[in-house]
């Protein structure tokens, strides 16, 4: 195999750097001097189209290629999530519009698209050099576009929490990585789990299970490694905190469930109703059971949205960890159909979040008082994304609770073991529903200040915000256009 | 075609979005217009069906393959009893809120949709859609309470929200367990009522998941002790808020208890009828007893209905043919009763004299100065205590008497229920329209209170009709109701099944 046949299988990627190149080079030289609408409408323009090209590219490859042996898999579904990851890139961009948080729009969406391509590895690999290292790559544009307002220091702030946050749980997830290459003598996943068969929980397995757990841990923001998000989401620019919300979770999710599923295969253990294993899965259900609970209780007395919405994304990692423990082939794409349709969801609601801001001047929850009248339409866009988070049908958030309830009971239908679990998060949902209506009692209920103006809000991202509340709706319809790919 | 009430209350809510914002008068007569359609669909559709007694198949789609869900939208005589109770109700409530001047549209786009999800309710026969209009009317609750509503509108509202979306999820609890359990038997996933219906769920699997899902819906019919939720809902709702809150959300609750605990879980209902019926009785007595003793008249009528669902839920949990009948009829009955009480009280007599204490209205002599309004509100009590000729007597009467077959006690106990609420309602009518207590100046009320007005009117004489016409021929409603309890669907339920 030579290195053209691999430059051909990494052709989405690889557009997406010349794409990140061209986004710096149209700002630096073209561009100087002109105002920064003007040179963010370019720079978001050359990024969509380089977007759309790498999906494009996402289509020449059918059926299954694994050249490298791990590095590099390219097959239907890592495919369908590399489309997904753009389509989330697509749309941060296009919110990003009415954010006015820097005048350095080109390293902006350069640094955005190098998260993509980061996360984009990160589905395709199945090996843990690889992953690790796509991981990087991915994070640390996400600290960088964290800390990217300047004129805020509590972005400073919140990306150095972020940053320190990230480089421990990487810290312990290489620590996690280098004794499952140590016990197994193979960097790649199946090789790993061929080599870890027949040999029981070791303590030295137990501890690479904790330590990797920790690592993604702090990747999807589970309790107890949730710390860095509430800061982070509220400090970073709100495009950022989207980014951070939805692409990256996306493929976190779904190497966590690879790694644990694949590398660890044989010491899942069980967490079912008086049926306790040690492995993995106990693992798991620990930090499934604290981040739904204390993301949930935590969110009821914020008063910033962004801060709501972080303790939200905490209680919904807990959620999708149901799905990761679960482990049926019906839990898999349960699980990438609720964090896939979470992130389109939560992608608008922090759109939302950034006009609100840009024409409020904050994010506490009384800003969003007589929203429906002074914008109606994005109140009504704001509407269907909080519904939809709080599991309100026919949304999608409703029908992903659905399935991953229901694919996580079913995972022991002989005693319902892990019903326990599930009548856990349906308790914390009802729960969850009450802050998401705090939120729509001021935009829906109360009055806003005497004379306040009508909100602006700039069709580009009024497009945007359409365009993901019919997703949500239509998933929420027809959730078989999305589970046919998964 | 009855689908069509469904989406004929959905394309009303989207015009009315895209009306323009001053357009309060064309508003109106658009949700009018949506609601009259939608109740002339019913009707007819109702007419159409040849055989109420068996299951009529209106739309059947698969919708998510994976799980066995499909659009299945059907009707038995219990579906179109409800469904026009629906009808009638929507253009009731809406008559009753002609002079809604504050953001009109969004009133009544709120209204129709709350409207569009009950008829979704009362015609799904796919537990998943059945609970996807369940709980789509839990948002335009909290939104025509909290914004248009008055006294702690704020609170009355969450309370509601979350009491209904609690209860929602213990269902939905139990339909994930149940659809498992299902699976593993019969091998193929399916969420079809009338599969499921079949399913010989183990006993006990029934004996935990039957509760669950009973009083998960049961707390939306204002069972006690989980009823808390219905007098400050409907005393901070906007008159049609409260009409539809009593007339037809909470028959949402008891529908999901007969249609879907009842149906499943055959031998759980068997396991529990004591408890239920228990429950169902002081539900009775208490609702009644607490209603006696209100200042607020909204707050009497809001606990009658409490007392009032009593009578459902005994009904249900007699399971004999007499008294389902008459728990499906009082559905009916209540729904269209504590519709006018409330339309009395709420818009004929807050919106005049902004005030609902007894101490006040004493002083005013509303018998003279409204006397419409006094009329329908003796006619409408007298229907409410179960006086023969209305629609109240006849329902009441046969849950007493399917009730007395198996619990003798309760039946006297629920008897006791009767007579407070005669009582109750002797009191309230002498309290407010007719006292003869000496103004404190003989002028009366500062401003002429504004006429009755001819929406009122018409509204009135509607609800009062129908509550007549069934109680002089119930047959009308009974020919619908009866033949189901034939249908393969209630025949666990009703012929002993495996216990």
């Amino acid at each position: 195999m030579n290195y053209l046949q691999v430059l051909q299988l990494a052709a989405p990627e690889a557009a997406l750097a010349i794409t990140v190149l061209m986004v710096l080079a149209v700002d630096l030289i073209a561009l100087r001097g002109k105002s920064v609408a003007r040179r963010f409408g370019t720079g978001a323009m050359v990024s969509i189209v380089g977007c759309l090209m790498a999906a494009v590219f996402t289509f020449t490859h059918y059926g299954t290629t694994d050249p490298l042996h791990g590095l590099l898999v390219v097959d239907p579904l890592t495919n369908f999530l590399k489309v997904v990851l753009l389509i989330l890139t697509i749309f941060t961009v296009l919110i990003s519009a009415s954010g006015k948080f820097t005048e350095h729009v080109g390293e902006y969406l350069a640094l955005v698209l190098l998260a993509t391509i980061g996360l984009m590895f990160l589905v395709s690999a199945e090996d843990i050099l690889m992953i690790f290292i796509s991981l990087e790559l991915a994070s640390l544009s996400l600290y960088i576009l964290t800390a990217f307002n300047k004129h805020n220091a509590k972005s400073s702030e919140a990306a150095l929490k972020y940053f320190l946050f990230g480089g421990m749980s990487a810290a312990f997830l290489l620590f996690g990585l280098s004794l499952l290459y140590g016990l197994s003598g193979s960097t790649n996943l199946s090789q790993i789990a061929a080599g870890l068969a027949g040999r029981g929980l070791d303590p030295l397995l137990l501890v690479a299970i904790v330590t990797t757990v920790i690592g993604f841990g702090f990747k999807v923001a589970a309790v107890p490694f949730h710390l860095w998000a509430p800061d982070a989401y509220e400090g970073a620019p709100t495009p950022s905190a989207a980014f951070i919300a939805s692409g990256s979770k996306v493929a976190s999710f779904y190497i966590l469930a690879k790694i644990l599923t694949m590398g660890f295969a044989g010491a899942e253990g069980s967490a079912v109703w008086q049926g306790y294993v040690s492995g993995w899965t106990p693992v798991i259900t620990v930090v499934a059971a604290l981040s739904m609970v204390l993301g949930n209780l935590t969110a009821i007395v914020q008063s910033s949205v962004k801060r709501l919405l972080a303790y939200s994304a905490i209680a919904h990692a807990g959620y999708m960890l149901l799905g990761v423990l679960a482990n049926t082939p019906s839990s898999r794409s349960a699980l990438l159909f609720y964090v896939i349709t979470y992130a389109l969801t939560v992608l608008g609601a922090f759109g939302v979040v950034t006009v609100v801001e840009a024409a409020t001047g904050g994010d506490a929850i009384s800003n969003f008082a007589g929203l429906s009248r002074r914008a109606p339409g994005l109140s009504l866009c704001l509407l269907v994304f909080l519904l939809s988070l709080a599991g309100i049908p026919p949304l999608a958030g409703f029908i992903g609770k659905f399935f991953l309830f229901s694919a996580a009971v079913g995972a022991d239908a002989e005693h319902l073991g892990l019903l326990w679990l599930v009548v856990l998060a349906i308790v914390m949902s009802a729960v969850s529903f009450y802050y998401y209506l705090q939120v729509l009692k001021q935009a829906w209920v109360l009055d806003a200040a005497e004379n306040a103006p009508a909100i602006k809000v700039p069709p580009v991202t009024m497009v945007a915000l359409v365009l993901l509340a019919v997703l949500v709706i239509l998933l929420g319809c027809a959730p078989g256009l999305l589970t046919r790919h998964l | 075609m009855l689908a069509w009430t469904i989406y004929i209350s959905f394309i009303g809510v989207l015009v009315l979005m895209l009306l323009p914002r001053e357009a309060a008068r064309a508003a109106r007569i658009i949700a009018l217009f949506t609601a009259v359609a939608g109740c002339v669909v019913a009707f007819a559709g109702a007419m159409q069906q040849p055989d109420p007694g068996k299951v009529a198949t209106i739309v059947k789609v698969p919708w998510i393959p994976a799980i066995g869900a499909s659009y299945y939208l059907a009707a038995d005589g219990i579906s179109l009893v409800l469904v026009v109770l629906t009808g009638l109700a929507a253009i009731a409530g809406i008559l009753f809120s002609w002079n809604i001047e504050k953001r009109t549209k969004e009133f009544f786009a709120f209204y129709l949709a709350l409207i569009g999800g009950v008829y979704g309710v009362f015609l799904s026969f796919d537990v998943l859609l059945l609970f996807v209009f369940y709980e789509l009317t839990i948002i335009p609750k909290y939104f025509l309470i909290a914004r248009w509503g008055s006294t702690r509108k704020e609170y009355g509202a969450m309370k509601l929200a979350l009491y209904s979306f609690v209860g929602s999820h213990l269902v939905l609890i139990g339909l994930i367990a149940a659809w498992v359990v299902a699976r593993a038997q019969t091998g193929h996933a399916s969420l079809d009522l009338m599969e499921l219906s079949k399913v010989p769920f183990p006993l006990g699997f029934q004996q935990w998941v039957f509760p669950l899902v009973f009083v998960g819906f049961g707390i939306l019919a204002g069972l006690w002790p989980f009823h808390t939720w219905a007098p400050t809902g409907h005393v901070a709702a906007p008159t049609a808020g409260s009409m539809l809150l009593a007339g037809v959300v909470m028959k949402l609750g008891a529908y999901g208890c007969l249609r879907v605990a009842m149906v499943l879980f055959p031998d759980g209902v068997r396991m529990w009828q004591n408890e239920i019926a228990a429950l169902a009785v002081i539900g009775i007595i208490y609702g009644a007893g607490v209603a006696l003793v209100q200042r607020d008249f909204k707050f009497v009528i809001g606990y009658s209905s409490v007392s009032h669902m009593g009578f459902v839920l005994l009904g249900l949990a007699t399971l004999n043919t007499i008294g389902l009948s008459g728990a499906v009829l009082q559905m009916f009955s209540h729904g269209i009763i504590a519709g006018l009480l409330f339309a009395v009280v709420g818009r004929m007599v807050y919106d005049r004299t902004h005030t609902r204490d007894f101490n006040d209205l004493q002083t005013m002599q509303l018998g003279k100065l409204l006397p419409f309004a006094g009329v329908t509100f003796v006619l409408a009590g007298v229907a409410s205590m179960g006086l023969p000729g209305f629609s109240g007597f006849v329902a009441e009467l046969q849950v007493l008497m399917g009730a007395w077959k198996v619990f003798p006690m309760a039946a006297i106990l629920a008897g006791v229920g009767i007579v407070v609420g005669v009582a109750y309602i002797l009191r309230a009518m002498q309290k407010a329209f007719y006292s003869d207590a000496p103004a404190e100046d003989k002028s009366g009320p500062e401003h002429p209170l504004e006429p009755i007005s001819v929406p009122e009117r018409i509204g009135a004489i509607m609800l009062l009709a129908t509550s007549l016409v069934i109680g002089l021929f119930p047959s009308l409603l009974l020919n619908w109701i009866q033949p189901c309890w034939n249908s393969p669907l209630f025949e666990r339920l009703l012929k002993g099944g495996s216990l």
